[in-house]
């Protein structure tokens, strides 16, 4: 089994996040990091949206990430810490638009280890070094500056280790132009591992500890070292220094340390100072917890400077330095705003705070003002003796705050983000798909989501109207060439044709000077100010000043089909002939003195945009009904003369030659496609040669069940291709490479490009009778998202196998459950205490819930229509009870009636795990499944993590237990149980009397359910621990499996053990054969296995295209949505493999990680290419591009061919 | 191996393992090994953005708590170590 690894949505879930100048111009631009992905995000500061301009896969983890700039220069680096072993700085080159490595310099081993760096990174604010550290011990100094020709140089590193010191953060002091100088939180470990009383560790300190790098001496010096609070998370840059031109200060330089609960100020040699974190007053609140900053932000303005630090439940809090020079006088904290809980914040110079949620989407916000003079309580040290530093061990009295809704920011841009998908199921159920969509459960809390998703673009309609008749056929046009917007919209009917006036409404025109009696071919604003209209008879061309020249068709014949372009014009007879006019340079249309024969009836004709500059185009494409295209010359000295032929497989419904950029063939240059729509549904599309008019590079893709129509439009200012058939598709240029995806929009007759001043890049389609004005918002999408908002984290769901409903079980753990939190609440009322209704009232999906101590668990069963997007029913469950699995089982007892199972658990502690007790609850669908009603729950020893059907029985893995229950009047009853496997059943598949088991740890177990004997037995196992999340049986002896650890794996067991294990009756044989390995008698082989680099959390087996090959799909926990796909023949697998071997070498890693290492991370990479390596073959410059393909015996087309058909055929992205 | 040899292979091991934090010798006992294990887990998990997502899930945290939480075991991952008894 060879398998080919295609990424079809890279993960949307941002670790980290910074600002600044990348591009060297004056917009600021954010850098996200996606995990495994780097992206350069660029903010519109007038629409307030935010675009990606471009996403690189590095091919590697990203562990840190940090902006600088060199003293006085322009333009900011990026620096990433990742597992690679290796310091990388960034350059990202906007002429390219692509990070170019400015420097690489490898320190140690790969993978995020212990005492390798690239964990924290901090900077020096005046660009002179940078800091890379590790976890614990190893922390390096690089220097960084300018040589003579000002490109930035980098150091041999310089140590400030410190042994058995655990560290925690690491920060740049802002120092002026002093020695750069970091200061890092550690704690130092060697004198708690010594003493066995346990009193070295309760003492042990956390140090803020100051390195001076000596520049004149080249070397690193600890300046200083105190202790400070042993809850210390976090440290935030303060502004210092001294400004060249005065003497001012612009702060008194330090740092903030975020402590669980408190703030601290401090320096060197000055007092600190701290304030209480304010909390939520919340009447459910528990006091024991305490509240850390996970977030933090430092934003400097002309002379002043503030924070925005973010506690761990997503309050903002601005954080002021009252100073006087370098004396700090207070230290001021007062609630901001709530935003969700970020990995990243951003606070851009135009007034913007982007923040990159840690789950769910990311949010752009506007600052409406800074809170200067709200009426929030502001803390301050001062109020507090010395301080607030009187008593350094003893908390300050807690600070409270209200929370409220927004009010210093206002949202102004989503992006939307799968991360976390928990479950993922992969159906056809919508109606009219012919593709299946993906259902994902999404999110974290109480901004959980279900979200279907389907491919394709997504569309927003702006106008919809019904008009008189059924039109086939709109345009629009304007008047002069040099109009900003249209002004007309022409509708062509059977027997006539409309004309439209676009102003402020839009209304019908009469003396246009067009034809109104009978219906139109075509419509083109044609010279500097004239317009034509082509009709059965003739060919209107209407001047400025409402003359009109009309050429009449031969008696006899009619016009069958006409294409235009801003000089030239050719339409074809009914006689099968061609006519070619061209505009002469007073305006006047001529005809060629020839026509010409074709010889078949002509289908379609084409010709291009007039290139800039140029009199014509000198290709025109005819298509006929002999099914054949023929280019024919353009050109005056061969004026219609056939160029080439190409052969088609059915006649030609449409052709469109439309010149468009892929940089996978050309980098500068615009390629000329022709595209050749069949009335099959099939589109060709090829590249047309511009010297000799051949067309090579054929490349077939099957649209629809309708023949194809095909329409030029604009997207962007950049042009595009319509493609009609039984769904619309868009064939679009974007970021320099082409992209061809449906639009998720009704049937389109017809359509054309639309532009006004309300709606400047739309189309304007017919369906029917109804005319559309819509627009394409989110290009470069590939996955249009509808979603349900769900109360807390999803856990896992199962279709309904008759009635379409899915049930979803959803549950959190640290939150109380509404019934809970009511019983409290009323307690808290009887007793005598004020309830603040206000504060239990906030909305969750904002403000999240109150924390609750661990073992608390709020959950509930879901059921969701798909088919309409809503939920129908949500059953909460009480008692502290959280469910964990779910089945529908047909109990064979009861006729196989469908009952659904869920697994709960009361009382849940994770680590180490236990319950008080384990349930299942057996309920029965009512009302047609929107209902359930319970039967009985059945309780168990443990949490059930998996169950499933099983021959009208149920399979329940129940801790370590692998039990078989059936059903019975009050409870499920125990018939069987295995506990001889590893440690707790996470998954479960069957195939006939076969169960497939997933262990938390110890992989994927076979095991047989033998009836005559009531034996269920574990034959075969595998010879790796595996942390398994995932299973999915890919026929009756293999299994696919992913980790917790990021790697999908295929492990197979051997056909003949298969049989034997098949022809034992009763199972005495499995029973008493002997286990190898202390484990079970037989072992399975690995077929293939590969390192994702995100947590699989779902695999499914499934068929993406109509008829297309199986593939495997998964979905993982940052929102990475990828296929694993089976090739077909050696010959693919040998050129695959071969230039994933080339492009290896290639080095595109920008984290600098080797591709091979990086890929087999736990385990060397077997039998899988990795698709999104070669195909960052068309990104390679093309001298590359050839010598690559030659080593493969191939044309770069032809590489780029077999890549893109790898693709579409089995996924359709 | 002669008793000269040893000597040196020894200074050369000794520095090897004050350079290389983690690294396991002869004489390890039982809960060094742990401990060593523990603070490589907690510092890989630390390391890889999936695996504190992926813990913060299951356990209803924010990221940079569990972040917070697990490098603070670090210290002392395997509670004290045991008495010496000679």
């Amino acid at each position: 089994m060879h398998l080919y690894n295609l990424t079809l949505q890279p993960p949307t879930a941002i670790t980290h996040a910074v600002a600044g100048n990348f591009s060297g111009s004056r917009t600021q631009e954010i850098v996200v990091s996606r995990g495994t992905r780097l992206e350069l995000l660029r903010p519109d500061v007038q629409s307030g949206k935010v675009a990606t301009v471009i996403a690189s896969d590095v091919f590697g983890s990203i562990r840190s990430l940090a902006a600088f700039r060199l003293t006085g220069g322009t333009k900011d680096y990026v620096i990433v810490g990742s597992d690679s072993g290796r310091i990388v700085i960034l350059d990202y080159d906007p002429k390219t638009s692509s990070f170019v490595k400015v420097h690489q310099e490898t320190f140690g081993k790969s993978g995020a280890r212990r005492i390798v760096p690239g964990q924290y990174l901090a900077t020096d604010p005046k660009g002179r070094s940078v800091m890379i550290a590790a976890m614990e011990k190893a922390k390096l100094v690089y220097i960084l500056n300018r040589d003579a020709a000002a490109n930035l140089t980098i150091s041999s590193p310089l140590e400030a280790h410190k042994n058995n010191a655990i560290i925690h953060h690491i920060v740049g002091l802002d120092v002026g132009f002093e020695n750069p100088t970091f200061a890092a939180l550690e704690v130092d470990y060697s004198e708690s591992d010594q003493d066995p009383s346990g009193e070295a560790f309760n003492n042990a300190e956390k140090m803020l500890t100051y390195y001076e790098l000596d520049l004149g001496l080249n070397h690193v010096v600890r300046k200083w070292s105190e202790p400070t609070d042993p809850r210390a998370n976090l440290l935030v840059q303060v502004p210092g220094g001294q400004l060249a031109t005065s003497d001012r200060y612009d702060g008194p330089s330090g740092v903030l340390v975020c402590c669980e609960d408190h703030i601290i100020y401090r320096h060197m040699d000055a007092p600190q100072h701290r304030v209480p974190i304010p909390r939520r007053r919340h009447p459910l609140e528990d006091p024991e917890r305490g509240l850390i900053i996970t977030a933090a932000v430092m934003h400097k303005m002309k002379g002043a400077f503030f924070f925005l630090l973010q506690s761990e439940e997503g309050d903002l809090y601005k954080v002021t330095i009252e100073h006087e020079e370098q004396d700090v006088k207070a230290l001021k904290i007062k609630y901001f705003d709530t935003v969700p809980v970020a990995s990243g914040l951003c606070i851009l110079k135009s007034g913007f705070l982007f923040v990159a949620s840690e789950f769910g989407n990311h949010y752009f916000y506007q600052f409406q003002k800074l809170g200067d003079d709200d009426n929030e309580p502001e803390f301050s040290s001062g109020d507090y003796p010395s301080y607030g530093m009187a008593d350094p061990t003893a908390a300050l009295p807690r600070a409270y705050f209200r929370p409220r809704a927004l009010d210093n920011l206002t949202l102004v841009d989503e992006l939307e983000s799968l991360c976390p998908i928990l479950d993922s199921k992969v159906m056809n159920l919508l109606p009219n798909s012919d593709t299946p969509q993906i259902f994902a459960a999404c999110g974290r809390g109480a901004r959980s989501t279900f979200r279907t998703l389907r491919h394709g673009l997504e569309v927003e309609e702006v106008v919809s109207s019904d008009l008189p008749g059924i039109p086939n056929a709109v345009w629009t046009t304007k008047l002069k060439e040099d109009d900003p917007y249209d002004s007309y919209i022409i509708l062509s009917f059977v027997n006539g044709t409309l004309v439209l006036c676009i102003g402020e409404t839009i209304e019908e025109v009469q003396d246009t000077g067009f034809l109104s009696s009978a219906p139109t071919l075509a419509v083109q604003q044609i010279g500097a100010d004239a317009l034509l209209q082509v009709h059965p008879h003739g060919i209107r061309h209407v001047l400025s000043d409402r003359r009109v020249n009309e050429w009449r068709v031969p008696s006899g014949k009619t016009i069958v089909c006409a294409t235009t372009n801003k000089r030239q014009v050719v339409v074809a007879l009914s006689s099968a002939e061609l006519v070619y006019f061209e505009l002469d340079l007073d305006g006047q249309l001529n005809e060629y003195q020839d026509r010409k024969a074709m010889g078949s009836t002509v289908l379609a004709l084409s010709i291009a945009e007039v290139p800039e500059g140029r009199q014509r185009t000198p290709y025109l494409a005819v298509g006929c009904e002999d099914q054949t295209v023929r280019i024919v010359s353009l050109d005056p000295e061969s004026t219609l003369e056939t160029i080439s032929l190409q052969a088609l497989t059915a006649p030609p419904s449409a052709i469109c030659i439309a010149d468009m950029l892929d940089a996978g063939i050309n980098k500068t240059q615009p390629t000329t496609f022709v595209n050749i729509g069949l009335q099959n549904g099939v589109l060709l599309r090829t590249v047309l040669d511009p010297v000799n008019g051949q067309l090579t590079d054929t490349r077939t893709r099957f649209l629809g069940t309708r023949p194809i129509r095909l329409l030029r439009v604009n997207i962007q200012r950049n042009p595009a291709i319509l493609a009609l058939s039984s769904r619309p598709w868009l064939n679009y240029t974007h970021q320099n490479f082409m992209h061809f995806t449906p639009l998720i929009f009704e049937n389109l007759d017809y359509a054309w490009s639309f532009s006004a001043e309300l709606c400047q890049e739309g189309l304007i389609g017919i369906s029917g009778s109804l005319l559309r004005i819509f627009q394409i918002p989110k290009l470069g999408t590939k996955l249009k998202q509808d979603s349900i908002p769900l109360s807390y984290t999803p856990r896992k769901f199962i279709p309904h196998p008759h009635n379409g409903l899915l049930y979803l079980i959803e549950g959190d753990h640290r939150v109380m459950s509404e019934e809970a939190a009511a019983k409290q609440l009323q307690q808290l009322r009887e007793s005598g205490r004020a309830v603040d209704e206000e504060m239990v009232n906030l909305p969750p999906e904002q403000f999240g819930r109150p924390k609750a101590p661990a073992g608390t668990w709020a959950s509930c069963i879901r059921i969701i229509s798909p088919l309409d997007a809503q939920t129908v029913n949500v059953i909460h469950l009480d008692n502290n009870e959280a469910a964990f699995s779910l089945a529908i089982v047909p109990f064979a007892a009861k006729n196989n009636e469908l009952h659904l199972v869920v697994g709960t658990a009361q009382d849940t502690f994770l680590a180490p795990r236990s319950c008080t007790s384990g349930f299942l609850r057996t309920y029965r669908f009512t009302d047609d499944g929107r209902n359930l009603e319970l039967l009985h729950k059945t309780e168990t020893n443990d949490v059930p993590l998996a169950i499933m059907a099983f021959q009208g029985k149920l399979v329940a893995g129940v801790g370590k237990a692998l039990r078989l229950y059936d059903i019975g009047k009050k409870k499920l009853l125990r018939k069987v149980e295995n506990k001889t496997l590893g440690s707790t059943i996470v998954t479960l598949n069957t195939q006939g009397s076969r169960i497939i088991i997933g262990d938390m740890q110890e992989s994927v177990f076979y095991a047989v359910y033998k009836p005559p004997e009531n034996r269920l037995l574990v034959f075969a196992d595998d010879v790796q621990p595996r942390w398994v999340t995932a299973t999915t049986m890919l026929d009756y002896n293999t299994v696919v499996a992913s980790d917790r650890f990021g790697n999908v794996f295929v492990n197979r067991l051997d056909a003949k053990i298969s049989d034997q294990i098949d022809d034992d009756p009763t199972g005495a044989g499995i029973l008493h054969e002997k286990g190898v390995l202390f484990g079970a008698p037989h072992k399975t082989a690995m077929l293939a296995h590969f390192h994702v680099g995100d947590i699989v959390t779902s695999l499914n087996k499934i068929s993406l295209v109509a008829g297309g090959r199986e593939v495997i799909l998964y979905t993982c926990l940052h929102g990475t949505i990828g296929i694993l796909v089976p090739f077909v023949s050696k010959e693919d697998v040998d050129l695959l493999t071969t230039l994933e071997q080339h492009m290896r070498t290639e080095q595109l890693s920008l984290v600098g990680r080797d591709h091979l290492a990086w890929r087999g991370y736990y385990v060397p990479v077997k039998a899988v290419v990795d698709g999104d390596l070669c195909e960052s073959f068309a990104k390679l410059p093309a001298n590359k591009q050839s010598s690559i393909a030659g080593e493969l015996d191939r044309t770069v087309g032809e590489v780029l061919k077999k890549l893109e058909q790898l693709r579409v055929t089995a996924s359709g992205f | 191996m002669s008793s000269e040899l040893r000597y040196t292979a020894n200074t050369q091991l000794e520095h090897l393992h004050a350079r290389y934090t983690g690294t396991g010798h002869a004489d390890l006992t039982k809960y060094e090994w742990l401990t060593h294990q523990h603070r490589d887990t907690l510092s890989s998990i630390v390391g890889h953005p999936t695996l504190t997502s992926y813990l913060a899930i299951a356990d209803g945290e924010a990221v940079g708590r569990v972040r917070f939480e697990m490098t603070e075991r670090m210290l002392q991952p395997c509670g004290p170590p045991p008495p010496k008894d000679d």
